[in-house]
């Protein structure tokens, strides 16, 4: 709705500034990754260099755990994806008791506290006799992240026919076929922009992950690590930059993908 | 007979006719995996979780026993734990009363004033932040924070210095902002605000411009369109923002690490419970804090008719 009379000055200076204070600590460490000083943050800035950037990738602790935040998400992003699907189609095809406890169930991972969840499931791993380790990171990620997933799919299943399968079937499709040529690219978008989510939230978490990690260390321990005993101040700036862009960018491309649908990726967390 | 030429179904069409015909059996085959692992992998975990929470933990040995007692709710009677709860609560309502005080306007100025393209805009530049890694947004603000940092260098630049040295010998400063309440404040509210804009804002988006048109066509000022029409009617998208505000601060225990001074948070003392100590028991006790405050929150929003907003 677009109101005929405009807004006052007053409320348009307030809306800017709260924007531009949202965006201030993104640049912050934008620009903080090409300071020249090493040991503090004063500000303004002492000079402008590249050269951390090659440090912090030849260091072998943090390409060890930008690998094994990359396998993590992506394991995890996989995973979600099949169970948010299966989900969707299940909740979209049918009806049946207890059909809203389904979508309150999928919630409740991001819903509930990660620290309920973290223990929660580092308590069972424990009681399962299951080390903390690369299964549980995965495990517990995939936990969480289904549900972006699933609110993708259902959104455009919504907007799809039913009708359309039915009359895939009669015209001889089987099961596959209907899903590989009818289903798959109805919700091809949904689906990328719910796992480029899912990439991003498994990519940066930490609460949870503190909790089931065990020894492993993923790129957020690492560097929470790092601020909690502040130390190689320059290569740590450069890692946040990386981590932010790892997050922002399926951000960006998640709400490309959906942007001309009636509900836009992203807009629950 | 025309039977014999048609060629038999496959296996596939005839699995895929079966399906059609069986809808019950497709949905449990849909529904197996999903449910397996969220029925009872995480509800099985939630579970373990509480019955860890009645477990015996010897002060001796250093080790849980799997012997049933209450002793772990009793401790977090302690007046050490009441605190530990108290703080945490006292944080998340200030942030929860600061984001709805900041958000307003935002949300305000995109559901009714701003052109589409702007709207748009201010859409994604709220869920870029909101996005945004968390671990990272909390180091810009120790960054942000530091002595001879970002924001010092502001304040001296429009003299408002001699002010915040004045805030911090306050109860709420501390030696510098980066160990203080106020900045652990500041980063919270800071952090959860996305949370609390796009709520607000999907409540005044289903306000029907005819109802601002006859409030000023009887004669209604600005100033009373705002808080006869405007608040009353974004109250729900408030409440439900203020359940991401409040319960996401519950929760929270990186920040608290990270920024302010050093009394423990729920958070906190639920991992170094957990990981220094071994006290597995209370530390799954005091999960069910935060779990408890949410619930009894959640069951007032619903009251207050938050969910309508969602």
């Amino acid at each position: 709705m677009h109101s005929n009379n405009g807004a006052s000055p007053l409320l348009k200076l307030l809306a800017w500034c709260g924007l531009a204070l949202l965006h201030l600590p993104l640049l912050v460490i934008a620009l903080y990754a090409f300071n020249t000083e090493s040991a503090a943050f004063s500000f303004p800035l002492q000079g402008f260099t590249l050269q951390w950037f090659g440090m912090a990738l030849s260091r072998p602790d943090v390409l060890a755990a930008i690998g094994l935040s990359l396998q993590v998400a992506a394991l995890a992003t996989l995973l979600a994806m099949i169970l948010g699907t299966l989900a969707a189609l299940a909740i979209w095809r049918h009806s049946f008791f207890g059909r809203d406890g389904i979508s309150m169930l999928l919630v409740l991972p991001i819903a509930l506290p990660g620290i309920i969840t973290g223990l929660a499931l580092l308590a069972s791993f424990k009681q399962l006799g299951i080390e903390p380790g690369m299964l549980t990171l995965v495990v517990s990620h995939a936990t969480f992240c289904v549900v972006v997933v699933f609110n993708n799919v259902i959104a455009r299943f919504r907007r799809t026919s039913l009708t359309l399968i039915e009359a895939s079937m009669d015209l001889g499709a089987d099961g596959w076929q209907t899903f590989r040529y009818l289903v798959l690219p109805n919700i091809a978008t949904a689906l990328l922009a719910g796992g480029m989510l899912a990439f991003a939230l498994s990519f940066d978490e930490i609460i949870v992950t503190t909790f089931t990690a065990g020894h492993e260390k993923t790129l957020p321990i690492w560097l929470l690590g790092q601020l909690t005993r502040p130390r190689d101040v320059p290569i740590t700036n450069v890692v946040a930059l990386l981590v932010m862009l790892a997050t922002v960018l399926p951000i960006l491309g998640a709400y490309y993908l959906t942007k001309d649908t009636d509900s836009v990726a992203g807009s629950g967390k | 007979m025309t039977a014999a030429a048609l060629p038999s179904p496959g296996l596939m069409r005839r699995a895929a006719s079966w399906c059609y015909l069986h809808p019950r059996a497709t949905l449990l085959l849909w529904l197996a995996l999903p449910l397996g692992w969220f029925g009872v992998l995480y509800l099985g975990s939630l579970a373990t979780l509480l019955a860890q929470s009645f477990y015996t933990f010897d002060d001796f040995t250093m080790s849980v026993l799997p012997d049933w007692t209450l002793d772990n709710y009793r401790q977090l009677l302690n007046p050490g734990n009441v605190d530990i709860v108290l703080r945490t609560v006292t944080m998340a309502a200030a942030v929860t009363v600061a984001d709805a005080g900041m958000a307003f306007p935002i949300a305000l100025y995109m559901a009714l004033y701003a052109s589409p393209r702007i709207k748009a805009l201010f859409y994604i530049g709220v869920m870029l932040p909101m996005w945004a890694s968390y671990i990272v947004k909390a180091y810009a603000w120790s960054v942000i924070l530091a002595k001879g940092g970002l924001l010092q260098w502001l304040l001296q630049a429009v003299g408002l210095q001699p002010v915040l040295d004045l805030l911090l010998t306050t109860p709420i400063g501390g030696n510098t902002l980066a160990t203080s309440h106020l900045g652990r404040f500041l980063v919270f509210s800071y952090i959860w605000l996305p949370f609390m804009i796009l709520p607000i804002q999907a409540a005044l988006e289903r306000i029907s411009p005819s109802l601002l048109q006859a409030a000023s066509d009887l004669g209604a000022r600005p100033r009373q369109v705002l808080t006869t029409v405007l608040l009353p009617l974004a109250f729900p998208g408030v409440v439900a923002g203020s359940i991401f505000t409040f319960c996401l601060t519950l929760g929270d225990y990186i920040i608290p690490t990270l920024i302010g001074p050093s009394g423990l948070f729920i958070g906190t003392m639920v991992y170094t419970q957990q990981g220094a100590v071994g006290n597995m028991p209370l530390a799954a006790a005091f999960t069910l804090v935060p779990l408890l405050i949410i619930m009894l929150y959640l069951w007032f929003a619903k009251r207050l008719g938050a969910f309508n907003a969602l």
